[in-house]
């Protein structure tokens, strides 16, 4: 066999790289097969951007929002809007209530990504630019509703949600519309009456 | 139970716009995924940590699924239509007046702004031993705290029970019941419409689930034909504070009275067993009798008599034959001694 080589033998080297090769490309393969693998089961509607805009009072404000955020979270701690409170954090107790939409929501309840395209207002949002208090907001200050105010905001707000669509409402049926809020201090009755008194400062038009 | 106050764990979130490509969805991820409607029931799994969905699917923005459409034989209410907004529906209101009365008396007003029928029907068991994450026989494992001598069971089931106690919380489901409501299904083998008696299941069939909804399938309406329109409804839902809670017994019916006798009625408890339960033998007891105390004293005993009450639950035993008898016999003044 000495000097001669057959056309069709291998040498150790070549039969070598072959492996290498094949190796490689049996790697690569399986790498795209993983990959599109992925990609079939990332769903086209998947929440990609973390960074988006969500509009808070009247302002379009940028954040970085976790998709498992919840709103009062992102309002919080990010935004920096502490006026609305966190008190039990499982839509037990209405401190968190802000409004979507012009409709009361547990703001603890509800993810930041679901409300990307609607408009929210929190208590900071209700007094006007020059700094003139909101009649519902006039009307505790003038009646002196609250004892400790913990639960205030969460109140506020489900009572300008409330008497939005319902302008002229008795005790009876305000009570009805702000019962999704609990106030430790047991300081309904005086609640009721702060906010009667801003039903009827809404009413004329006045916060005076 | 431990409030742990941070953010939930991490998962993936998708909101499909259209119900054929959350229900894709929800296929092809099976049991990793949580369907997302109001979120009332969803976030507290997920705070606690005892629900780990790898994706959770985000339905609010499907517009398809919400709202109230009027079809050739009665309404069709889409499954992510607020209880806020079934309240205030006109054509509800008029009709079927006792589902808007049901939803009316759902939790608090934030939630019902929030909350969707669909959700309503579909929540899961509120026995606190569950909901805490205790392997019980509906959490997979192979005890019952509740039925127990030192179980918390005030709450529980008087019928039906098979080693789960647990009752099914919802105050829509035994109006839909009592206005024969279709339940509308979009799953991998295509529609499926069921009555929405047979939407709820007790422990015998799947001691895991209170409805039938498998993964995979999506509840996309609830339909209500005409024919309990404008009937004689009843509802009434015991609970121990007015606001936020869950019954300990809610009753509806819709009775047609003709000639001073009742010619036909439906009606249905919940929160006395796994699935809301229609009462079919009173039912048939009552037809062709007069609509009075006397028969509603008969049918409130009918009703209770295989009720078996756990420890501290005896109570719903009168209460369940009480609601009966209001139902049929109407609601005596009370007279309250100077």
């Amino acid at each position: 066999m000495t000097g001669e080589k057959s056309p069709t033998a291998v040498s150790r080297r070549t039969f070598i790289k072959g492996v290498i090769a094949g190796g490689a490309a049996v790697a690569s393969a399986n790498y795209l097969f993983r990959a599109s693998t992925l990609l079939g089961q990332t769903p086209v509607a998947a929440v990609s951007e973390r960074l988006i805009a969500i509009t808070v009072n009247g302002q379009q404000r940028r954040v970085d929002v976790m998709k498992q955020e919840t709103l009062a979270w992102t309002l919080r701690y990010k935004l920096g809007l502490t006026g609305t409170k966190l008190g039990c954090d499982r839509a037990e107790c209405g401190s968190c209530t802000v409004l979507v939409d012009d409709v009361p929501h547990y703001s603890c309840s509800m993810l930041t990504h679901t409300v990307r395209n609607k408009k929210i207002l929190t208590v900071e949002g209700l007094a006007a630019a020059d700094g003139t208090l909101h009649p519902v907001q006039q009307g505790i200050i003038d009646e002196q509703g609250f004892q400790c105010a913990f639960c205030m905001s969460g109140f506020i707000m489900s009572a300008v949600g409330f008497l939005k669509a319902n302008p002229n409402p008795t005790r009876a049926e305000l009570a009805h519309g702000v019962s999704g809020n609990l106030c430790r201090c047991q300081d309904y009755d005086k609640i009721l009456t702060s906010l009667m008194r801003g039903a009827e400062n809404m009413r004329r038009g006045t916060s005076v | 139970m431990a409030v742990i106050r941070d953010v939930m764990p991490a998962f993936e979130l998708v909101q499909p716009t259209s119900a054929a490509e959350a229900q894709k969805i929800l296929e092809q991820n099976g049991s990793d995924a949580l369907i997302l409607a109001g979120g009332m029931d969803s976030f507290d799994w997920l705070k606690d940590r005892i629900k780990r969905p790898k994706i959770v699917v985000d339905l609010s923005g499907i517009d398809e699924l919400k709202g109230v459409r009027t079809v050739a034989d009665g309404i069709e209410i889409g499954a992510m239509t607020t209880l806020t907004e079934i309240v205030n529906n006109e054509t509800i209101k008029q009709k079927y007046g006792l589902l808007a009365q049901a939803a009316e008396l759902v939790a608090s007003p934030q939630i019902r702004n929030q909350g969707t029928i669909g959700g309503n029907v579909s929540q899961d068991a509120r026995c606190w031993y569950y909901r805490a994450g205790w392997p019980c026989y509906r959490a997979g494992g192979n005890i019952c705290y509740a039925d127990d001598p030192d179980g918390r069971n005030r709450e529980h089931a008087i019928l039906l029970a098979d080693r789960c106690v647990a009752v099914n919380p919802s105050d829509s489901a035994p109006a839909l019941i009592a206005l024969d409501a279709k339940v509308v299904m979009r799953t991998p083998k295509g529609e499926r419409v069921v009555d929405a008696e047979d939407y709820f299941i007790g422990p015998e069939i799947d001691i895991t689930r209170l409805h039938i909804l498998q993964p995979g399938d999506l509840l996309t309406a609830i339909r209500i034909p005409a024919t309990w329109a404008n009937t004689k409804f009843y509802f009434e839902k015991i609970r121990d504070r007015n606001v936020w809670d869950f019954p300990l017994l809610n009753i509806a019916s819709a009775m047609v009275v003709s000639g001073g006798t009742i010619e036909r009625i439906r009606i249905a408890v919940n929160a006395v067993a796994a699935r809301p339960l229609r009462l079919k033998a009173v039912e048939d007891a009552v037809r062709g009798k007069a609509p009075n105390a006397e028969t509603g004293v008969m049918a409130g005993k009918l009703a209770v008599r295989w009720a078996v009450p756990l420890q501290f639950n005896g109570y719903k035993i009168p209460l369940m034959r009480n609601l009966v008898k209001r139902a049929i016999g109407g609601v005596e003044e009370a007279v309250w001694a100077a």
